[in-house]
């Protein structure tokens, strides 16, 4: 059978399962369009390349299948750049195909030409410029392989317009073959019996959980472990849901606005168990100084985070699950012959820095509104397994603090990036990846301007999500730094609370938009945008500027010196 | 440099742009490179590079690690500098009068090198040897003036054992 490249490419693209695209077509990748129209992919078109990235991304997120994005050359492939390294940073399984000049002028600067392959080398898993349409299938199913095993990331194919154009003879590939290219998926038994020997002597232990559970699906594995050992859970930013934070072995998120009681855990412990986390400085503070009396089982299936930045003392390489149910069997059976030592004391520490130190902030009944409020108003009034995703900013950690998240796959964000930006686009592709979900974008005003126009695609394809924008008229996070730490000089960090008029900006992009300034409005407003499921809400939330988000470990600062914040009872 | 260099030899794909792969990776993490000499292989699929990494600025089982994860790294044996033979070409264009010329060519075969080109004030030689050897030809060469020298960077293989001494031999599974 002959087909052009280009019906190749779509062919393979349904051979590997794709349901859906997000794109924009323009010059050079105008022929691998036309047999979209025939095809059963759903296309959905963006406003900005930067969304389609950022809605793969957030597909991938919330299905675990690998996001896919198709866009244009020159212009279209650069502002795809940004969700490439969004993935690449958070370990996102994503396929972008980007349209390139033809083969035969690359190299004389045609028009929209650019070396989309040198520039996205550095923040792509893998890439490919296809030089030939006969390679289309076997690069098709290279990338997807690359993409989604190993530890899975973005990946790149760049198709000049002639190689689309020509045709091939059809075949598709049984198997990839790429010699270079051997995740690990052997694990070593001795490793196990080493991790589980050092379980069963440490007094306070803490499992140091990641990102990496969710990308391995092996959150129920991890809660095997934890109740069957009493062992505390932390889960990092890129792990929120992993394990229910509403569980009793949960102490909620460590790092620089961590919970006072997860940084000190890790802090305190004698024993961490690090599953598919990779001691981001966001997360160890100063690294000499982070948890200094530890032991070190260090689980990840990248061989080059073991020992990047803490040396283990028992390194494991593998895919989280499999090491993790293989500890599982080796706990239990060392628990059969020996005693382990009672986590009685250590749990009791831990309570009374849950105690002391909970999270806390104070909404006067009609004092300016409290941004922390109106993330517990949202939780409470939502269901359970609702999707969260967020941007960048202090609306970001309130999100992770204040939210329970209690199922795997909820909680969708740029932790590595921190792009801004990110949280509509993402919001959209997890609600085309989850139909059947509720999805809220929390959302700060700074970054809500960033990528607002794909609320324009969301009406357009019919994609009812949810934003809150937490509106502080304020660059908060940004805010909040010079505040603390350059003598309250505020420079270009404000916005205003009306410019733009976010309700008719909304309403413009075929949104239902609501504004609250008072607390009081909060719990209505909620209950009726949460009714409403045939096209996209907007909330402008007016919340108090000069809340801070607390705790912080101030950079570069040891994690004990964390600076808890507001108490309850002015803490102990 | 001697002591704290690394050598990598580098199985690849003998593909376009696996060179910038490498380098950039390099330049990503902030690695420094002290030679990377490239050349074909016995199986027109693969080509192989050679290495040299600064061991003091860069660890050397991140590099090894971080290169193991480019698609198109098929094997990567780290080579202590004791368990190699190393090799390195130099050639110079070096000034000489008639008079200076005969103890030019004395000089460059003590070293087993040769003339290879022969202008009316100046020739240029040509030696092959260890990188320390090389260093010394260079010095040798100098106070004659050098107007051009360039280097290939160098190549290496494992040495070959004749006891049971095994290589040490890295690979991304091997943890
Ligand atoms: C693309 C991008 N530009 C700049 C930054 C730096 N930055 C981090 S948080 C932040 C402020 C975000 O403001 P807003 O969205 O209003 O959130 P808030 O902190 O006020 O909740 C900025 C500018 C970033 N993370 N990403
Ligand atoms: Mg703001």
């Amino acid at each position: 059978m002959k087909l052009t490249g280009a019906q190749a490419l779509i062919k393979s693209l349904e051979l590997e399962g794709t349901e859906v695209v997000f794109g924009l077509p323009g010059g050079a990748i105008l022929p691998v369009y036309d047999p979209l129209i025939d095809s059963s992919i759903r296309h959905i078109l963006v406003r900005h390349e930067q969304g389609a990235g950022h809605m793969a991304e957030g597909y991938a997120h919330a299905t675990g299948r690998p996001g896919v994005a198709m866009v244009t050359s020159g212009p279209a492939a650069t502002n795809i750049v940004t969700p490439l390294c969004d993935a690449y940073m958070d370990s996102i399984p994503l396929v972008v195909i980007t349209g390139q000049v033809p083969y035969s002028v690359i190299g004389t600067d045609a028009f929209q030409e650019c070396d989309t392959v040198g520039i996205t080398m550095p923040v792509t898993k893998h890439n490919w410029l296809i030089t030939d349409p006969a390679d289309i299938p076997e690069i098709v199913r290279e990338a997807f392989h690359v993409a989604t095993t190993g530890r899975p990331g973005p990946v790149l194919i760049d198709i000049p317009k002639d190689v689309a154009i020509e045709s091939m003879d059809w075949y598709w590939p049984d198997s990839v073959d790429l010699p270079g290219y051997k995740p690990t998926n052997k694990v070593s038994t001795k490793l196990i019996k080493d991790a589980a020997r050092l379980m069963s002597t440490a007094k306070k232990p803490v499992i140091y959980a990641g990102g990496g559970i969710l990308k391995a699906r092996a959150a129920e594995a991890l809660r095997e472990l934890a109740e069957m050992t009493g062992i505390p859970v932390v889960t990092t930013l890129m792990a929120r849901g992993a394990f229910p934070d509403r569980h009793d072995l949960c102490l909620g998120m460590p790092g620089m606005h961590g919970n006072y009681t997860a940084i000190t855990a890790l802090q305190e412990a004698d024993l961490l168990i690090a599953l598919g986390s990779r001691f981001d400085d966001r997360v160890t503070g100063k690294v000499d100084a982070f948890a200094p009396n530890a032991k070190i089982i260090h689980v990840d299936i990248d061989p080059a985070e073991i020992g990047k930045v803490r040396r283990p003392d028992v390194p494991i390489v593998g895919d989280c699950r499999r090491v993790i149910e293989e500890l599982v069997k080796a706990v239990r059976s060392d628990l059969e012959k020996r005693h382990w030592p009672d986590l009685i004391p250590w749990w009791s520490e831990i309570r009374t820095w849950q105690r002391d130190f909970p999270l806390y902030y104070e909404q006067e009944e009609d004092g300016p509104l409290k941004p922390q409020f109106v993330i517990e108003k949202l939780r409470d009034l939502s269901p359970d397994d609702t999707i969260v995703a967020s941007g960048v900013g202090q609306h970001q950690m309130w999100a992770s603090q204040h939210w329970k998240f209690d199922y795997p796959y909820t909680w969708v964000n740029s932790g590595g990036l921190g792009t801004m930006g990110f949280s509509v686009p993402a919001a959209i592709g997890a609600k085309v990846g989850r139909p059947d979900r509720t999805v809220w974008s929390i959302d700060g005003d700074g970054c809500f301007q960033m990528t607002a126009q794909e609320l324009v695609t969301a009406s357009a394809e019919q994609i009812p999500i949810k934003v809150a924008i937490l509106n502080n008229a304020y660059l908060g996070m940004v805010r909040q730094w010079q505040e603390m730490f350059y003598e309250e000089r505020y420079s270009e960090v404000y916005l205003s609370p009306d410019l733009p008029d976010y309700v008719k900006w909304a309403e413009a992009m075929g949104c239902i938009a609501f504004r609250v300034d008072s607390p009081e409005d909060v719990a209505p407003t909620i209950e009726k945008a949460n009714a409403i499921t045939d096209r996209p809400v907007v909330i402008d939330f007016r919340t108090d500027y000069r809340e801070k988000v607390f705790p912080m470990v101030p950079a570069g600062a040891s994690n004990s010196d964390v600076l808890p914040g507001p108490t309850p009872n002015g803490g102990k | 440099m001697e002591q704290h260099h690394h050598i990598l030899s580098v199985l690849v794909e003998n593909k376009a742009g696996v060179l910038s792969r490498v380098a950039g990776l390099f330049t990503r993490r902030g690695y420094n490179i002290f030679s990377l000499a490239v050349s074909p292989t016995e199986d027109v699929r693969y080509s192989r590079m050679t290495v040299v990494v600064d061991g003091d600025s860069s660890p050397i089982e991140q590099v090894t690690k971080q290169l193991n994860k480019l698609i198109p790294v098929i094997e990567i044996r780290e080579l202590a500098a004791s368990d190699a033979v190393e090799r390195e070409l130099l050639i110079a264009t070096v000034k000489a009068s008639a008079e200076e010329r005969s103890h030019l060519i004395d000089l460059v075969s003590i070293f087993d090198g040769q003339v290879i080109d022969v202008g009316v004030a100046s020739v240029t030689v040509m030696v092959a040897g260890t990188p320390d050897g090389l260093d010394a030809v260079a010095d040798l060469l100098a106070p004659y003036g050098i107007s051009e020298l360039q280097r290939t960077g160098r190549v290496a293989l494992p040495r070959l054992i004749r006891g049971s001494r095994p290589l040490k031999a890295v690979k991304s599974s091997d943890q």
